[in-house]
C-alpha cells in the first residue's frame, strides 16, 4: 500500500486498476476519507485518501492514493472503470472534490440545491415528456424518485434520485465502539440485517485476528440463509403481485411470514437482529435442532411447490421473459453482484469465492448457468439459491444437533458462543453474501473506536444498472424490472 | 396451467383473529425493554448500558429513580442482559399493545401527569376521529427507514394480518387518506415530501410514527458520544454525536398523534396503533408496569 501524494498518483493508480479489471478482477468499491490529523502530519493539513477495492480470487485488495492537501479535484476513475460512476458522485457529495472528466456529477446521496431538482432532460424529440415517480409512491414502498423519460410507452431514459432517504450511516459509525457498530450495521439495510452484521463483524474479527467458534459459525449461516429465503420469497410475491396473480402473491406472503416467524422463534427478532456479534453470536438458537429440521422441511415443501406452480404459469412467465435484460457484457464490466449478475452469466458469490464462517466446510450445491439476464432469469436464479439455502439450512440443523449443547450455552458470558474480540486499532475489509449480493465493509479502528467505516451494500452497486435494462421495455414492465432487482433503497442511500 | 384458486384453498384460513381473539404470536414476541424494579441500590452506570440513551437513572427528585424511554429502545437487549434485576424484555400483551398517544407515554414508568396527558390526548383524538370509525384509509410514507419497517407494513396487507377485514385500506392518494403512517428517522431529504403529503390530506387526519426511528431517531440520532477521531465531511456530526442528516424522529416534520416503539415495530404493534388511532381500540397501557 503506497500513498503517492500527487494527482498523477491517482491517474497512475487508476491505470493499474483498469488493467487489473480488464484482466478479470472485479471492481468492488471506491471510498474516500480524510486522513486523521494525528496519524499524518497535522501541519500539512488533512489529505483526502481514496481507497479502491478490488476483488481478486480469495481476497479483497485495497489500493490507495492520497490527494495533495487542499486538492480541489483529481482525474476521474469513471472514464476508465464505468462501475465507479456512483462511487465518485458520493465522494463529490461528501467532500466536494471534483473527479475531473466524470460524465455526470449531480448530487447522489446528498440533497442538492433547488436547481438540481429541475426535471432533467436527456432525450429530445416530439412528444417526449418526463414522469416523476416518487419519492412518495403508490403502495408501501421505500422512498426513491424515478424520472422516466418517455414518448408514451417506451422508456428511452431513466434517471434515479436516491438522496431522499440518505441517513448519514457512514458518518454515524464514527466514534462508535466496535461492539456498538454492529447495531448500526444491522440497520444500514434492514432487510439484509444479518449480512451487514456479518460483513461488519468479519472486518472487526480480521483486525483482531480472532475467529468465531465453530458452532457460532453454524448459527451465523443459519440466520444468513433464512434471510436469503425471506428476501427471495418476497421478490416472488412482488413479481406475482405485479402480474396480478393475487393468490400467488398472497401465498408467497404467507410463506415469507412463516420464515420471519421461524427467525423470531430462533432469536427473538424477526430480522435476526442481535444474533451476530464481533467474535461469534450472542446466543444459541432457542429452538431444538429437531424442531428446526421439521419446520424447515415443511417450509421448503410449501415454498417449492408454489415456486414450481409459479414457474409453470404461462401468463406470468410471458411478462418476465425478455423483460429488463442485462447483457452479460454489461454485467461483467460492472461486476454485477448477487442474483442480478448470476442471471447474466457473471457469478460473484462471496460464499464460494471467499468463504467465511461455516461455508468452507458446508459448501454449496452447484447451480445452473444463466445467460439471458432478463427478469425471468433473475427469478430462476433466486429459486436456485432458495434450493441451495434449504440444503445448507438442513445441514446446519444436523450439525447443530451434533455439537455439544454445552459449547453454545447461554448468554451469560460463560459459554463459548463468541471468541474474545476487542481490537484496538487497525483497518480491514469484511464481506458477506446478502440476498442482494456481496456486502462490503471497510472498517478502520483507532483506540478501540471506529474512526471510519464504509459500508457498501449490493443494492448500491447494482441499482445503477437499472439505467441499462430498459431495452424496448415499456411503462407496464417497470414494476417487474424493479421487483426482479430485489434491492433496498435504504442500502443505496445509506 | 396451474390452478391458483385451488392452491389458495390448500391451507384454509391463516388470518389472525386478533383483536377479537388473542393471538399466540402477538404475545410470544419480544418487545421493547421494561423497568421491572424501581428500587435500585446503585443506579450508577445503568444509563451507560443503553446504546441509544433510553435509560435515565436518578435524574431528579420529581422523577423516580430509573426510567426507560421505549421510544428510543432498539431492542438490543443489553440492559436486560447486564442487569436482569432491573430490566426485562416486555412480553405478553406489550408486543401488540405498546403504542402510546403521547411521547411521554412511552417513557416508563409513567408519572401521574403523563397519565393525565394521555387521557386528554385520547379524548381529543376520539373527538377528531369519530367520523372515521368503520372505514379508514392509510397513506404510508417512508421518511428515511432502514427498509425493514416497510416489510412489516406490507405484512399487514398479506393474508396473515389482513387489515382489510377491519375496514382499513391503504391508498395511493393523500387526498383520500385519513391516517398518515410514517416510518423512518426523518431524513432531511424526505422532510419536504412528507410535509407535502401531510398538507394534502383532508381533516381529520391522524399521524402515526411507526418505530423507534420515527419516534426518536433511534440509533441514528442519539446516544453514544462521538469523541473518537472522525473524518469530517460537509455533513458534520449532530449536537449529541448523532447523524446530522436525520432529524431525530418525524415529529419535527409532522404533528404525531400515535407513537409506536420497536425496531422495527411488529405487525401486531402496527395493527394495534392503527386501531388506536381511529378509536377502534382503547389504548389500555397501564400506568406503571
Amino acid at each position: 500500500m503506497t500513498l503517492p501524494a500527487s494527482e498523477t498518483g491517482a491517474a497512475g493508480l487508476w491505470e493499474k486498476l483498469a488493467a487489473r479489471i480488464a484482466a478479470g478482477d472485479r471492481f468492488a468499491g471506491l471510498f474516500a476519507a480524510l486522513r486523521s490529523p494525528h496519524s499524518g502530519d497535522a501541519a500539512a493539513g488533512a489529505a483526502l485518501v481514496l481507497s479502491a477495492h478490488v476483488a481478486a480470487g480469495a481476497g479483497i485488495d485495497t489500493m490507495q492514493v492520497a490527494l495533495p492537501p487542499g486538492a480541489a479535484g483529481y482525474p476521474a476513475l469513471t472514464p476508465l472503470v464505468g462501475a465507479a460512476f456512483w462511487y465518485e458522485r458520493v465522494i463529490h457529495d461528501q467532500f466536494g472534490v471534483v473527479p475531473r472528466g466524470h460524465p455526470r456529477l449531480a448530487p447522489l446521496v446528498l440533497h442538492g440545491s433547488a436547481e438540481d431538482h429541475a426535471l432533467p432532460r436527456h432525450v429530445a424529440g416530439y412528444g417526449m415528456f418526463t414522469i416523476p415517480h416518487g419519492p412518495v409512491r403508490s403502495g408501501v414502498m421505500e422512498s426513491i424518485e424515478y424520472l422516466v423519460e418517455t414518448p408514451g410507452e417506451a422508456i428511452p431514459h431513466l434517471n434515479m434520485r436516491v438522496f431522499y432517504k440518505h441517513r448519514g450511516i457512514e458518518k454515524r459509525f464514527g466514534g462508535m465502539s466496535a461492539a456498538d457498530g454492529v447495531l448500526l450495521a444491522e440497520r444500514a439495510e434492514g432487510i439484509a440485517s444479518v449480512a451487514h452484521a456479518l460483513a461488519y463483524c468479519h472486518a472487526i474479527e480480521r483486525i483482531a485476528g480472532c475467529s468465531p467458534p465453530e458452532p457460532a459459525g453454524l448459527v451465523r449461516v443459519l440466520h444468513a440463509e433464512l434471510e436469503r429465503v425471506a428476501n427471495h420469497v418476497d421478490v416472488a410475491a412482488k413479481l406475482a403481485d405485479a402480474a396480478g396473480l393475487a393468490v400467488a402473491a398472497a401465498r408467497f406472503a404467507v410463506h415469507k411470514e412463516r420464515v420471519l416467524r421461524l427467525v423470531s422463534g430462533l432469536c427473538g427478532s424477526r430480522f435476526g437482529r442481535g444474533v451476530v456479534v464481533p467474535g461469534g453470536v450472542s446466543a444459541r438458537p432457542r429452538m431444538s435442532p429437531g424442531a428446526l429440521l421439521t419446520e424447515l422441511g415443511r417450509l421448503e415443501k410449501a415454498v417449492m411447490a408454489d415456486a414450481d406452480s409459479l414457474m409453470a404459469t404461462s401468463s406470468f412467465l410471458d411478462r418476465l421473459r425478455t423483460t429488463g435484460p442485462l447483457t452479460p457484457a454489461r454485467a461483467r464490466a460492472h461486476g454485477a453482484l448477487g442474483p442480478i449478475g448470476k442471471a447474466s452469466g457473471f457469478s460473484a458469490d462471496a460464499r464460494t469465492e471467499r468463504p467465511y464462517d461455516a461455508y468452507p466446510s458446508l459448501g454449496l450445491l452447484p447451480v445452473r448457468a444463466h445467460e439471458t439476464g432478463d427478469a425471468l432469469a433473475r427469478l430462476a436464479v433466486r429459486w436456485d439459491e432458495v434450493v441451495q439455502s434449504f440444503d445448507l439450512l438442513r445441514r446446519v440443523a444436523r450439525e447443530l444437533a451434533g455439537t455439544d449443547a454445552g459449547e453454545l450455552s447461554g448468554t451469560d458470558g460463560g459459554g463459548a458462543t463468541a471468541a474474545a474480540c476487542e481490537p484496538a486499532a487497525g483497518r480491514a475489509a469484511g464481506w458477506a453474501e446478502a440476498p442482494q449480493g456481496e456486502v462490503l465493509y471497510d472498517v478502520t479502528l483507532e483506540d478501540g473506536r471506529i474512526s471510519r467505516c464504509h459500508p457498501r451494500s449490493a443494492s448500491f452497486h447494482n441499482l445503477v444498472l437499472m439505467h441499462d435494462v430498459f431495452a424496448g421495455d415499456i411503462l407496464t414492465d417497470f414494476p417487474f424490472i424493479e421487483a426482479s432487482f430485489g434491492l433496498s433503497v435504504a442500502g443505496v442511500a445509506l | 396451467m396451474s390452478l391458483w384458486a385451488l392452491r389458495g384453498l390448500r391451507n384454509g384460513v391463516v388470518t389472525t383473529k386478533w383483536p377479537r381473539r388473542p393471538d399466540g404470536y402477538a404475545d410470544g414476541w419480544r418487545g421493547p425493554a421494561v423497568v421491572q424494579n424501581q428500587d435500585v441500590a446503585e443506579p450508577d452506570g445503568l444509563s451507560d448500558l443503553c446504546p441509544t440513551g433510553a435509560i435515565s437513572a436518578g435524574a431528579g427528585a420529581s422523577t423516580r429513580a430509573v426510567r426507560l424511554d421505549q421510544g428510543r429502545c432498539i431492542l438490543c437487549g443489553r440492559c436486560a442482559e447486564a442487569r436482569p434485576d432491573v430490566f426485562a424484555w416486555s412480553a405478553g400483551a406489550t408486543g401488540s399493545d405498546a403504542a402510546a398517544l403521547t411521547r411521554e407515554g412511552l417513557v416508563l414508568p409513567h408519572l401521574p401527569e403523563d397519565d393525565e396527558a394521555i387521557g386528554a390526548a385520547r379524548a381529543r383524538l376520539r373527538e377528531r376521529t369519530a367520523a372515521l370509525r368503520r372505514s379508514v384509509h392509510v397513506r404510508h410514507v417512508d421518511g428515511g427507514s432502514d427498509g425493514s419497517e416497510e416489510w412489516e407494513v406490507q405484512a399487514l396487507l398479506g393474508p396473515v394480518y389482513d387489515i382489510h377485514r377491519l375496514g382499513v385500506f391503504f391508498t395511493a392518494s393523500p387526498r383520500h387518506a385519513d391516517v398518515l403512517l410514517v416510518t423512518g428517522a426523518g431524513s432531511a431529504g424526505m422532510a419536504g415530501p412528507l410535509r407535502a403529503t401531510y398538507e394534502a390530506m383532508p381533516d381529520p387526519r391522524v399521524v402515526i410514527a411507526a418505530g423507534a426511528d420515527a419516534v426518536s431517531g433511534g440509533l441514528l440520532s442519539a446516544g453514544l458520544n462521538s469523541a473518537g477521531p472522525n473524518g469530517a465531511g460537509p455533513n458534520g456530526a449532530g449536537p449529541d454525536g448523532g447523524s446530522a442528516t436525520v432529524m431525530g424522529g418525524v415529529s419535527g416534520i409532522v404533528p404525531v398523534d400515535v407513537w409506536v416503539p420497536g425496531s422495527p415495530p411488529s405487525p401486531f404493534g402496527l395493527l394495534n396503533a392503527l386501531l388506536i388511532a381511529v378509536g377502534r381500540l382503547a389504548d389500555d397501557r397501564k400506568g406503571a408496569r
